[in-house]
């Protein structure tokens, strides 16, 4: 998207948009629209990303100095318990479901909502109300058990608001098991007349992988904090040897649940890449039936790895080596996408835009992520570097290097079917850059540190540590600016006089390009009839061959 | 046979059931006795699904999310296991 968009639909039938239907604050919180209600959820998660980057921000500060000289032990601990849980489950796993997706599924299937709209609607609240306990619990004073609660630190021994953190995941839970349902409902139910499973796009296929997690791995979940609670509460013996109880099953039980959790922020992310590779190739991917299929095989082998975040924990050896050699079969088709997205943009005559640079971003750093997520799968490695910052740097790569760039990719991308403004594209891709180089620098040091033995959760660490410490932190200021970027441009683009989009800006296939931008309230003025393949290019409309 | 009827005959059945369940606890069959009573809770879960959660009517896709839920709880249950049984192998 340069100056002028290179893409123009001719004019069509207007429709009022959803946004110009209603401009009442009742229209809003009551809406049962689920384009409006992706809105409503992009401004909550940006809300909490705001405060776990505060959280971020202090660890960041205090982990300065070698004598953690800002937080106290105390405060430090609940500085990353806060900072993980409001990431994980306020911002990361709602981030692209809850957004991208809840606005595009419903049209790229080529449907006037999701099969449940009130329940979608429902899901925000649940996800507010959840929120609201979360916040409640950092002005109470916070909780220090880290965002995995291990037992028996947070079943005896912590003292911060502990149950009232576990309500408030185990009731935000529930919010994600009806966006799980609502879109496999609706992805089985609701397609357009020849939206037949091989014609939908991958970043339907990626979302019903993602919902089948969200719906089987999320119960788990809520049942294994009920029970810390409970065991905190009146004592039952689940967890605490004491009480006949066993504390290696709080990790069985919170790891089947919370490693899938890891793919339900990345499978997202893989199909929104997916959708900028080939709008960006304008090609065919290739591989299709492998990209989806392997979103499916990366949903099911994720729940059978678990067990390699417990390889120190006193799980047994044999039972170790099983989830090693799974989780080494899970890198598989995670690598089969990255193949074929290469595959895709070989000889392509690519458009570099922010939504391509995001993209190829993500692909850089997924795979560092992967391999060194292939390094963790291994016994022998993963003993000497467990609970140090190398972890920390490996899962960082792959949430916020992997799922939260292609958030961005993504949220740039259908910036201008959302909202039916174009932003300001050279800024876009000064962010996209921005934000790839503050990452690395903030991230790559921690895999030197964390390999030469610098443990996580520690804010009092040796001298010599200090300056990749350092080289951190002036990262993460980097990193903050490329983030606040979007921020303003994106805002910026919604001022009156800001530029209007044509309905499909970036000359992409697909269904939400053939409606208006923004859409009208029920996504397309006639039902639409799928005649084609997905990624069908060039594409057929005569208007819309690449005239830049 | 109403709908009404079959269901307080089902919840009678489950009744039946429990005070089985019950029953075998105090019986002096030693190892078997667990098995005796996830026997029992697999015929409880049948009649559940099959009657309340109204799978004797769904289609074919419905009754596979069922299973789908089973085999997953079969992937947490058999994974954990392989952790609790082979402790003792390598000290």
């Amino acid at each position: 998207m340069t100056d002028e968009p290179r893409f123009e639909h001719p004019p069509e039938e207007r429709a009022p948009s959803y946004l110009a239907e209603s401009h009442s604050l009742r229209s809003w919180f009551f809406t049962t629209d689920h384009k409006r209600i992706a809105l409503l959820y992009l401004v909550s998660i940006t809300l909490f990303f705001l405060i776990g980057a505060g959280a971020a921000a202090l660890i960041r500060l205090d982990l300065l100095t070698p004598q953690g000289d800002l937080l106290t032990n105390d405060g430090y601990n609940r500085a990353f318990s806060i900072h993980g849980i409001i990431m994980v489950w306020f911002f990361l796993i709602p981030s692209i479901p809850n957004v991208l997706g809840n606005f595009l599924v419903p049209i790229m299937i080529g449907t006037r909502d999701l099969a449940f709209p009130r329940l979608n609607l429902l899901s925000w609240y649940i996800y507010i109300l959840s929120g609201l306990l979360t916040l409640y619990v950092v002005v109470s004073g916070g909780v220090d058990t880290g965002w995995t609660f291990y037992t028996p630190l947070s079943s005896v021994y912590a003292n911060g608001a502990v149950v009232a953190t576990i309500v408030a995941v185990f009731i935000s839970g529930f919010s994600t098991i009806l966006t799980g349902l609502n879109f496999i409902v609706t992805i089985h139910k609701l397609r357009a007349p020849g939206m037949t499973w091989s014609r939908l796009p991958l970043f339907i296929w990626s979302h019903y992988a993602v919902s089948i997690i969200f719906v089987l791995a999320t119960p788990v979940l809520a049942i294994t904090l009920l029970l810390v609670a409970a065991e905190r509460l009146i004592g039952i013996g689940v967890f605490d040897p004491r009480l006949g109880g066993d504390p290696l099953l709080f990790q069985h039980l919170f790891w089947f649940y919370s490693h899938p959790a890891v793919y339900i922020m990345v499978l997202p992310a893989l199909g929104v890449v997916s959708e900028l590779i080939t709008a960006a190739a304008h090609k065919r991917i290739f591989g299709y039936w492998f990209v989806a299929f392997a979103s499916i095989a990366i949903a099911v082998i994720g729940f059978m790895v678990w067990g390699h975040h417990m390889f120190v924990s006193g799980q047994s050896v044999f039972a170790s080596a099983v989830f090693s050699f799974l989780s080494i079969a899970v890198a598989v088709p995670s690598a089969i996408k990255v193949y074929n997205w290469t595959a895709t943009l070989y000889k392509a005559d690519v458009a570099i835009d922010a939504p391509l640079l995001f993209a190829l971003g993500f692909i850089g750093l997924f795979v560092a992520g992967g391999l060194t997520g292939l390094m963790l799968a291994m016994l022998a490695i993963d003993v000497h570097v467990t609970d140090t910052y190398f972890v920390v740097a490996h899962f960082h790569y792959i949430m916020v290097g992997g799922s939260v760039t292609a958030f961005f990719g993504g949220l740039h991308f259908w910036w201008p079917k959302m909202t039916g403004r174009l932003y300001n594209e050279t800024l876009g891709r000064i962010a996209a850059i921005l934000i790839l180089v503050g990452f690395n620098i903030t991230f790559f040091p921690q895999f030197l540190l964390g390999y030469q033995g610098m443990p996580r959760r520690y804010h009092v660490y040796p001298p010599e540590f200090q300056v990749l410490h350092v080289i951190s932190s002036l990262g993460a200021a980097l990193l903050a600016v490329g983030y606040a970027m979007p921020a303003f441009y994106l805002l910026w683009s919604l001022l009156p006089g800001g530029r209007r989009a044509p309905a499909n800006p970036w000359g992409a296939s697909g269904l939400e390009w053939t409606t208006s931008s923004p859409p009208p309230k029920h996504n397309f003025i006639a039902q639409p009839v799928v005649v084609r393949q997905p990624y069908d290019y060039p594409l057929a409309h005569p208007a819309s061959r690449d005239d830049g | 046979m109403s709908g009404a009827v079959r269901l307080l005959l089902v919840w009678a059945a489950l009744m039946a059931l429990l005070a089985l369940t019950v029953g075998a606890a105090f019986l002096p069959i030693g190892m078997a006795k667990p098995w005796v009573a996830y026997a029992i809770a697999t015929a409880k879960a049948i009649l559940i699904l099959w009657f309340f959660m109204e799978m004797r009517r769904e289609s074919g896709l419905a009754r596979l999310a069922a299973i789908a839920g089973f085999v997953w709880l079969a992937i947490l249950i058999m994974l954990t296991a392989t952790d609790y049984l082979t402790r003792r192998w390598i000290m």
